[in-house]
């Protein structure tokens, strides 16, 4: 990190920063299967998020099914039901959206905005991938060994987590806990290597201040990965020394079905805190590369620099480091002291500070914009609305009178699906399509787009709407049947079943665009190099996509922040990173 | 520029930008490993805080049963101590150009460090003989999980060690082996400094109070 020497007369040749080997493969397989290149890691890492995400898709419609039609579907038990609904949060929550922000668009981003070549250690970068996908394959196979996979709910708790009754109580809980340890194993290499290119393999003139906001987010988001991940894994290694072992790090002494078990001791709590150590910091590492993407899809396309960009970066770092002091809001039902109730709910409301700042500059980065209603600005606006009704409900759940009688309803299951499943996807889709170019060198369809967030917006909307009121009501979640509850009224049953079908059809408007990623792949209109006109130095490259090192000959050199956008003077709406002053083109 | 006052910085500002274009970049891969292994073993500082804060939360307890002492885990420090300090020697020399007695205190370094994770499986059996040895109390349980973690993250040193030590033969490029060592080193001190807070906070027996006090629990 050093500052050369300033002579105004002469310009600084470009590329004198140190060029870095780059491994050159020389057979088709070493290119695409055994890729060194970040932005074939990341496509892998995305593909196999996005398919093992369908997975969890397809759960969801069976747990729905279930809810919306009980009685109905005779291969839904109530293991199968409890084995669905953990799959699918722990899929969503972990390999899903935690591997496609940090692998996927971490690897293919970070080197293009920052001006690199590539990640810093790419071989490490491509074990990281691999770890990942061995990952997921156990986690696959613990579909078909007996038992079935485990249906402790994704928060894994023991003492049932492990105990016989609990489906996949063997098998099931064993590949996924093994699974986990893996995923971090090989998350541990990625987020090194993100974190370490980000802070090291910058280009010339890419000051910190000067990154885009994406990069801020995915940064921050890594650095908390790799500090929270540990608390996962010591939890898991622990509840696998339970299991195998015969130890008592989290099982009490009990009578399980009319045995007294061999454990004596455990502390289940001790669980709870560590597995929330690293849950709440979780939801902010789904959440931050998802505020930071958002911040510059809206700034592209509403023509606009971000409003109050220094602001925006303070308030992902402070972000950062409050996630890791809030952990126990999620455990107010857990018994605990009230000073330490009253402490948690404190901390829940101050995070929510500087995350409301964040909303109220992407609300006024909109303000007065030149706002172009292209598909990805669509979802990002959609985002906006997903994530403030979300946020605002997590208000209501930071306090603990509010949070115990809402604890364990369909309220909470509303909360965290719109703060932390619709926005962030929102965010995914959204990126998707304003990236899409860039990767493929053709335009995802624009109508197929448009359709698909309309159907995709309004129909999560009528999902989770009525799931809050379905919380006051006290319908609890993971429930496999309500049964005769006086408390409930029959209508509720009725919401239920409309529920189930709004989310069948979110479902199948996903196969649209699906389909339009392979149609656009043949049959998109190209898309030129820098189709949105935006600045940042992915759209600049030589190439479209662009090709392994990323910038042709010479490293390109940043002359000005992300977001000069409609700049006074200037005739082009937008002025690229790379651009000196002296060339922009004014009249 | 310290951090904060990089994030003090107001990028859109013509003034600001001419300062910015001064920044010449980074591609050095030798600062980058250097700083992978500081933010790993921030990565790994986390991992074991939280091991002792969970052990220290679960003593609290009252049905809290200590752990027999193991009498050789003195003597296993002591040859950790040695192997980090055969590493300090070697960084030492290489960085004087004194490579046979690097080469030296490479080799010494490792072998004490096999000697040292030889002795820890010799402690876990003598642990596993005794007659209060009891898998489902959490002291006993808490031993063999954090040693077993302090110990693989030693091995997982070893490998490091041996790609270094596969380098030092025949010719080299100086500055890489240093590098090299220089890594090893700092790793090594490291590990040594989390077992003596491990060792002394955990398993000498005496100092649960500090422990407590420590973790603000008592
Ligand atoms: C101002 C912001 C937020 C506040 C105050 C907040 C507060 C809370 C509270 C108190 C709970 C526990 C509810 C209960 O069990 O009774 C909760 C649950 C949850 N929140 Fe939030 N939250 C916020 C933002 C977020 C974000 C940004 C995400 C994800 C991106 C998220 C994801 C979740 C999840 C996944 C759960 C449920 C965990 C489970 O029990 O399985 N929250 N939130
Ligand atoms: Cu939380």
């Amino acid at each position: 990190m050093a500052y050369v020497a300033h002579d105004a007369s002469v310009f600084a040749p470009p590329a004198e920063v140190g060029e870095m080997e780059l491994y050159h493969p020389k057979t088709w397989l070493g290119k695409y299967v055994w890729s060194q290149d970040a932005k074939v890691i990341g496509i892998q890492y995305a593909i196999t998020a996005i398919g093992i995400g369908l997975v969890a898709l397809v759960m969801s419609w069976l747990i729905r099914l279930q809810l919306g039609f009980p009685d109905s579907f005779s291969f839904i038990d109530p293991s199968n039901y409890l084995q669905f609904v953990t799959l699918h949060g722990m899929i969503m929550v972990v390999y899903l959206l935690t591997a496609l922000f940090l692998g996927g668009f971490g690897n293919y981003l970070i080197p293009l905005m920052v001006g690199s070549r590539d990640m810093v250690f790419p071989y490490v970068n491509m074990v990281s991938y691999w770890v990942y996908l061995f990952a997921v394959l156990l986690l696959v196979a613990s579909f078909f060994v007996p038992g079935g996979p485990t249906g402790a709910g994704w928060t894994l708790y023991p003492p049932q987590a492990i105990l016989q009754g609990t489906p996949g109580a063997t098998w099931g809980i064993i590949l996924m806990l093994v699974s986990l340890v893996f995923f971090i194993i090989g998350f541990t290499m990625g987020g090194l290597n993100y974190v370490v290119t980000v802070l090291q393999a910058r280009t010339r003139g890419m000051t910190l201040m000067r990154m885009p906001l994406t990069i801020w987010g995915i940064f921050m988001a890594t650095v908390l990965a790799l500090l929270a991940f540990p608390a996962l894994l010591v939890s898991a290694i622990m509840m696998l020394f339970d299991l195998l072992l015969g130890t008592s790090f989290f099982m009490p002494a009990l009578v399980s079905m009319g045995q007294q078990s061999e454990h004596a001791g455990g502390s289940p709590l001790l669980f709870q805190h560590l597995f929330w150590f690293f849950g709440h910091p979780e939801v902010y590492i789904v959440a931050l590369p998802a505020f930071g993407i958002v911040s510059d899809l809206l700034s592209v396309h509403a023509r606009k620099n971000i409003f109050g960009y220094r602001m925006m970066v303070w308030a992902i770092v402070a972000i950062g480091g409050l996630s890791f002091v809030v952990w126990a809001h999620h455990m107010y039902v857990s018994g605990m002291n009230p000073y330490f109730g009253f402490f948690f709910a404190t901390t829940t409301l101050i995070i929510a500070v500087p995350t409301a700042l964040k909303v109220y500059n992407w609300v006024l980065t909109l303000w007065h914009g030149n706002i172009q209603l292209t598909v990805p600005m669509l979802f990002a606006i959609g985002f906006i609305f997903a994530f403030i009704h979300g946020g605002l409900t997590g208000l209501f759940l930071g306090n603990v009178t509010v949070s115990v009688p809402l604890s364990d309803t369909m309220f909470v299951v509303a909360h965290f699906h719109l703060v932390m499943a619709v926005a962030p996807i929102m965010v995914v889709f959204g990126a998707i399509y304003h990236w899409y170019p860039k990767i493929t060198g053709r335009m995802l369809n624009e109508g197929m787009g448009k359709f698909h967030f309309w159907a995709t917006f309004l129909g999560t909307y009528a999902i989770y709407l009525p799931m809050h009121y379905l919380g006051f009501l006290g319908v609890p979640r993971r429930y496999y049947a309500v049964g005769g509850t006086d408390f409930i009224p029959a209508s509720a049953q009725s919401l239920n079943a409309g529920i189930t079908i709004a989310s069948l059809l979110v479902g199948a408007v996903q196969l649209v665009f699906l389909y339009n990623l392979v149609w656009s792949y043949f049959k998109g209109k190209p898309s030129g190099g820098n189709p949105w006109n935006a600045t940042t130095l992915e759209w600049q490259t030589a190439d479209t996509p662009p090709k392994h090192g990323n910038f042709g000959a010479t490293l390109p050199v940043v002359y000005r922040w992300a977001y000069d956008y409609s700049v006074p003077g200037a005739d082009q709406d937008f002025i690229p990173q790379n651009v000196p002053a002296r060339e922009v083109a004014r009249t | 520029m310290s951090m904060f006052q990089q994030l003090m910085a107001k990028p859109w500002a013509a003034d600001q930008g001419k300062l910015d274009d001064l920044y010449a970049g980074g591609a050095s891969s030798r600062l980058a490993k250097k700083l992978a292994l500081r933010v790993f073993l921030a990565v790994v500082t986390v991992l074991f805080t939280l091991l002792v804060t969970a052990y220290g939360g679960r003593m609290v307890y009252e049905d809290w049963r200590p752990a027999p002492q193991v009498n050789l885990l003195w003597a296993n420090t002591l040859v950790l101590i040695l192997s980090s300090a055969a590493l300090q020697w070697a960084q030492y020399s290489v960085r004087r150009g004194q490579m046979d007695a690097m080469r030296v205190g490479l080799l010494a370094g490792g072998a004490f460090t096999v000697v040292f994770l030889f002795g820890q499986v010799l402690a876990w059996r003598q642990l596993a003989m005794m007659v209060y040895f009891d898998v489902t109390n959490p002291a006993i349980a808490f031993f063999y999980l954090i040693t077993g973690v302090h110990g693989v993250h030693l091995l997982g040193g070893l490998v490091a060690w041996g790609r270094t030590v596969a380098k030092v033969w025949g010719d080299f490029e100086v500055a890489k082996v240093r590098q090299s060592v220089e890594l090893c080193t700092v790793y090594w001190h490291f590990l040594l400094l989390v077992w003596l807070v491990l060792f002394g906070l955990l398993f000498t027996g005496n100092n649960l109070d500090l422990l407590l006090k420590l973790c603000g629990i008592r």
